[in-house]
């Protein structure tokens, strides 16, 4: 099986983000980049499959220059090759914008399976594989957990919400987007980060990949949130802080 | 100008709460041309969700009826979806945001050149739509660009179902019969299931303590258990540390897991990540200890103390127990 794994660097969960002189986006200088969380169980579920029937695992990432560093990542862990669609202003266009680079990239290596992560951590639209599925005319299954071959194609297990799920049969070639928590999570093996230095990464420039068609949706502006609630936030030791917040709990909000 | 329109989502054969909340985000569009929207409900028997919505004060109820529509299917509701836009050129499609509409209407929107600005938590004039950036962290302000409908859809929880419950009247029900093909759907979906029982009720908790990925390993989960004892309060998690398998996914609170609304919801290190806020909000207190003062939990909380879990935690649960002596 010839399998694509979408994957993208996003900034680390702890990173202290801040808004750039542009408004639109964070200033990335001093922060560290990794890669996002349901990627990474997109790209070990592709191994496990590939571990089972054999193949090969393609990463693709869009991104600029440094993605580089999660692309190599992923070839330490166990993928085969990869391809970067080297872009400067993804962040500016919009998931339909971001899934059409990526659908073009994929064209040209005709997969069986094309998984990617359910959501990124940065900006979380949700959607690039549901409509790489759309561009590319495949069928999609999202939030999923598990993945069986089968005679006819594949047996998923989706999540639905409040602890429902459901398998649904789909065919091949198909898209899969994947939820976080079906496996375990692998460490890539020093003698994988040495193999994966010669492993090929082979790099598109996303103008090569066809026109940017103008965006459906524009990030006017980035903001911090606003507060819902007024905080009150409780001073002092860790000590003092604990039994401060102890006579809160007694006297104001009465649960102890 | 065709107007506005809210997708319904059938939850058991009644509209779920969540598309009521989407339809109170479409009045609040609405109230700039000063129209009232529609509502659509899709299926293969359609008549009494058409009711209920028709009984919501709507201008009229759109009924996209089809026997392949029988059970939700990405191909299905798309393709007839895409078929009634493309008749009625609406400007503005609303949607609740949920694990269907995430499913689907992605791909809808792209078939129409169109992207949906998915997990719309405000609406302002312009139209302006603000959703989550960066887990929480940051927000972001999107317009919708070019021409075509503008597709949304709305987070749980940020917009009030109840504002417009005292609207009377029945509103014009119209049926749409798409043209589908069997052919043409290619997933073949099989009944849902239950994963394993649940054997624990969160949702009737009065305290929770809730930890999440700041505990950093398993072997430090004792640390929280301590302090919900000594609360008396039940332990619940963010989907990480299910994910991991540190505590069963029974306990957990969120999007994917259950919705709580405690008397005492007490948050350690948890970050306060979108998908976990709409599982907690509606607890009446809620304490957050986290070691980042900009955690989004602290948006959310009453009480915050911005500090290290492992000695906030073990001082807080000797606190408690002083107390209770």
């Amino acid at each position: 099986m010839k399998i694509i794994v979408a994957i993208k660097q996003v900034p680390e969960r702890d990173a202290q983000v801040r808004i750039d002189g542009s408004g639109k986006w964070i200033q990335e200088a001093d922060i560290q980049f990794a890669m996002n969380e349901s990627d990474a169980y997109a790209l070990e579920e592709a191994l496990q499959l590939k571990e089972k029937h054999g193949g090969e695992v393609v990463v693709l990432s869009a991104g600029p220059e440094r993605a580089g560093t999660t692309i190599r990542e992923a070839l330490a862990k166990g993928a085969d090759r990869a391809i970067q669609v080297e872009v400067d202003d993804l962040n500016q266009r919009d998931a339909l914008g971001a899934a059409q680079l990526l659908a073009a990239a994929v064209k040209q290596e005709s997969p069986d399976l094309i998984l990617t992560g359910l959501q990124s951590d940065d900006l979380g639209y949700g959607q690039t594989g549901v409509i790489m599925a759309e561009l590319l005319g495949l069928p999609h299954a999202s939030l999923i957990l598990h993945v069986e071959k089968t005679d006819t194609g594949l047996t998923v297990k989706r999540e639905l919400e409040e602890g429902w799920f459901q398998n649904i049969d789909l065919p091949l070639p198909a898209v899969l987007m994947i939820q976080s928590g079906g496996n375990k999570l692998r460490y890539a093996t020093l003698m994988g980060i040495k193999k994966a230095k010669t492993k090929e990464l082979r790099k598109v420039a996303a103008a090569d990949l066809g026109h940017a068609n103008a965006p459906a949706a524009v990030l006017e502006k980035i903001t911090l949130p606003q507060k819902q609630k007024s905080t009150q936030i409780i001073p002092g030791s860790a000590k003092e802080a604990a039994a401060t917040l102890v006579e809160k709990l007694k006297f104001e909000v009465r649960v102890i | 100008m065709s107007g506005i329109y809210v997708v319904l989502e059938d939850r058991s054969g009644r509209i779920g709460r969540i598309s009521w909340e989407a339809l109170a985000a479409a009045n609040i569009l609405a109230a700039q041309p000063g129209t009232k929207p529609n509502t659509i409900v899709i299926g293969a028997q359609t008549e009494a969700l058409a009711k209920e919505a028709a009984a919501k004060g709507v201008a009229k109820v759109i009924r996209i009826e089809h026997p392949l529509l029988a059970q939700y299917t990405s191909d299905g509701f798309t393709g007839a979806l895409d078929q009634f836009i493309r008749a009625e050129s609406p400007d503005f499609i609303v949607f609740p945001h949920s694990y269907q509409v995430r499913d689907y209407v992605p791909a809808l929107a792209a078939r129409l050149g169109r992207v949906l600005v998915g997990d719309v938590t405000a609406i302002s004039d312009g139209p302006v739509f603000t959703r989550s950036l960066m887990q929480g962290r940051l927000s972001g302000n999107y317009k919708s660009a070019g021409s075509g409908p503008t597709f949304i859809s709305v987070q749980s929880g940020a917009f009030r179902a109840d504002a417009d419950e005292s609207s009377v009247g029945a509103a014009q029900i119209i049926t749409f019969t798409p043209t589908i093909d069997a052919a043409q759907i290619r997933t073949k979906p099989s009944e849902p299931f239950r994963g394993a029982a649940q054997t624990v009720d969160l949702g009737s908790a009065q305290l929770i303590v809730a930890v999440g990925r700041g505990i950093k390993e398993a072997d430090n989960l004792p640390l929280v258990q301590d302090l919900a004892t000594a609360l008396g309060a039940e332990i619940a998690a963010s989907r990480p540390i299910c994910d991991n398998g540190w505590l069963p996914i029974e306990r957990q609170v969120g999007s994917s897991g259950q919705t709580v609304a405690p008397k005492l919801y007490l948050a350690v290190g948890i970050s306060g990540a979108i998908q976990h806020l709409v599982g907690m909000k509606g607890a009446q207190c809620i304490v957050a200890i986290n070691k980042d003062a900009e955690a989004p939990i602290f948006e959310v909380a009453d009480y915050g103390i911005v500090g290290d879990l492992f000695e906030v935690v073990p001082a807080l649960t000797e606190a408690v127990k002083a107390a209770r002596q």
